[in-house]
This record gives C-alpha cells, structure tokens and sequence, in this order.
C-alpha cells in the first residue's frame, strides 16, 4: 500500500508489518504520517513492525520522536519494533538519544 | 573572531513546517562553496532543522511568525548560522538545554533538538526572554576532505 503522499510504503506478510519510509523525515513529514502509521498498526496488530530506514536520506530529532512514537503504539497491541537499515546519519540521531539501548536495529547484508 | 568574511547570506520564512526542508537546504547549499565533506553537510543540515522547527513548534505555537536565517562564511571554513524568532521565547534556557526536556511531550517531541545541536557543532550560543522571541548562533569549521569524523 502506497500512502498518498509518498512517504512511505506499508506490507503486511504474515505477523510483520513493514514500513519503508523514504526521502526525509523531519517535523513536517513525521506529523504527516504518524496516525496512518498507527492506524495501520491498530489495524494489523503486527507482532513485528519492522521499520525500514534504507531509503532515508536525512531524519533529525523528529525523527526519533516518530520511532519512539511507534515504539510506543506497537507494544501496546502486543508487537516490537525493528528498526532495518538506517544510514550512518540517522544512526548517529539514535545513538546521541541512547535509542540504540532500547530499539532492535539491524542491519540485512552486513550494512 | 578574527577570520574574514568571505560570503554571506540572509532568508526569511513563515513559520510553516514545509519550509523546515526549504531552510536546511538553502543554508546546505550555500555552504557548499567551502566544499564540505558528506557528513558535515548532513550536520549542516541536521542542525538547522532542529533550529527551525524550534522556531515552528515552541516559537510561534499555533500562530505563524518569521523566521530569521543568516549564514556566513569565513576564511579557514568557518560558518556562523544565526536562526532567530520573534516568538514566546523560552523561560529557563538552561532547563531546554538539559537532553531529553521539552515543553511538548504530548506532540511525540523528543526534546533532543539543542543537544543535537551542541553535537554536531563546535559551539551553540542561545538567547532568549519570556515573549521576546529566542535567537540560537552556531558555529561550526568544515574541514572538507579533511574530515575525519
């Protein structure tokens, strides 16, 4: 499923729930996503959602709001959050927070 | 300061959030003439959005006000960003400065926009009076290929 703006993509495979964001994320874009992003997962009650950070090129501390955010609205229906792939300058946001202590991040292909 | 000036640059934007990308990629582009490296550039960039969505979401609140940018740029890589609001202004600085305060919990804000500021720059200098608006001056040297970070 294509969001209407483009900021990202969600597919759903089995319990794991994957949203693809892409281009930036920032204040404007975090607000713009946020709910339908947690209506899909009040939806889907995935037991991973599985943020995929591959395509995002810049995300500030807004950014990390929206995780968080996420992280929070995912286990309250029971699922974790995976963070996949983020480049070096987002994982430098998640670890000036501490984010990498409480998040599960991965990386696939040795990244 | 005793580098001299070598370019500068000066924009206003209504505090409306879609210019929060407008802003870190004027101010990303003009400091490419001292040919940063990648990541300073994404420092660059990084620290002026925290700076101007501060202006957006703590500034100017629910209303819409201007926001003062102006860039220069000195011999030897240095820049001097100055991003100011004429908005509520912030109380207690030193209480917005402590990682992980904010004003907004309930807006999922992470009250890590000075700290973000702080780390990706070499100094961060905050002004600010209760409805007097607030002005945050960074500096920071690029070093370009020279850059090990």
């Amino acid at each position: 499923m294509l969001n209407k703006k483009e900021l990202y993509q969600s597919v759903r495979e089995g319990d794991d729930m994957t949203v693809k964001i892409i281009g930036e994320i920032d204040h404007h874009n975090a607000v713009g996503i946020r709910s339908d992003i947690d209506s899909e997962i009040y939806a889907c009650r995935p037991k991973r959602l599985i943020f995929d950070l591959s395509g995002v090129e810049f995300m500030d501390s807004s950014g990390l709001g929206l995780i968080l955010g996420r992280f929070t609205t995912v286990k309250s229906v029971g699922g974790e959050l995976i963070i996949r792939n983020p480049c070096k300058s987002v994982m430098r946001i998640l670890k000036l927070a501490g984010a990498e202590r409480i998040l599960n991040i991965e990386f696939e292909n040795g990244g | 300061m005793k580098e001299k000036i070598k370019n500068e640059m000066r924009m206003k934007l209504p505090s409306l959030s879609v210019n929060e990308w407008v802003a870190r990629s004027a101010v990303a582009a003009f400091c490419a003439q001292l040919d940063p490296s990648a990541s300073e550039i994404a420092d660059i960039k990084c620290v002026v959005s925290e700076a101007v969505t501060n202006c957006i979401v703590h500034g100017y609140r629910d209303t819409v006000g201007i926001i003062y940018i102006a860039v220069a740029l000195f011999e030897g890589g240095l820049v001097r960003i100055e991003i100011k609001d004429k908005g509520v202004g912030i109380a207690d600085v030193k209480q917005a400065r402590v990682p992980l305060f904010t004003t907004d919990p309930g807006n999922e804000r992470s009250g890590m926009g000075f700290t973000v500021m702080e780390s990706f720059t070499d100094k961060v200098r905050v002004t600010s009076k209760s409805d007097g608006g607030t002005k945050v001056v960074m500096y920071k040297r690029l070093f370009g290929k020279n850059d090990n970070s």
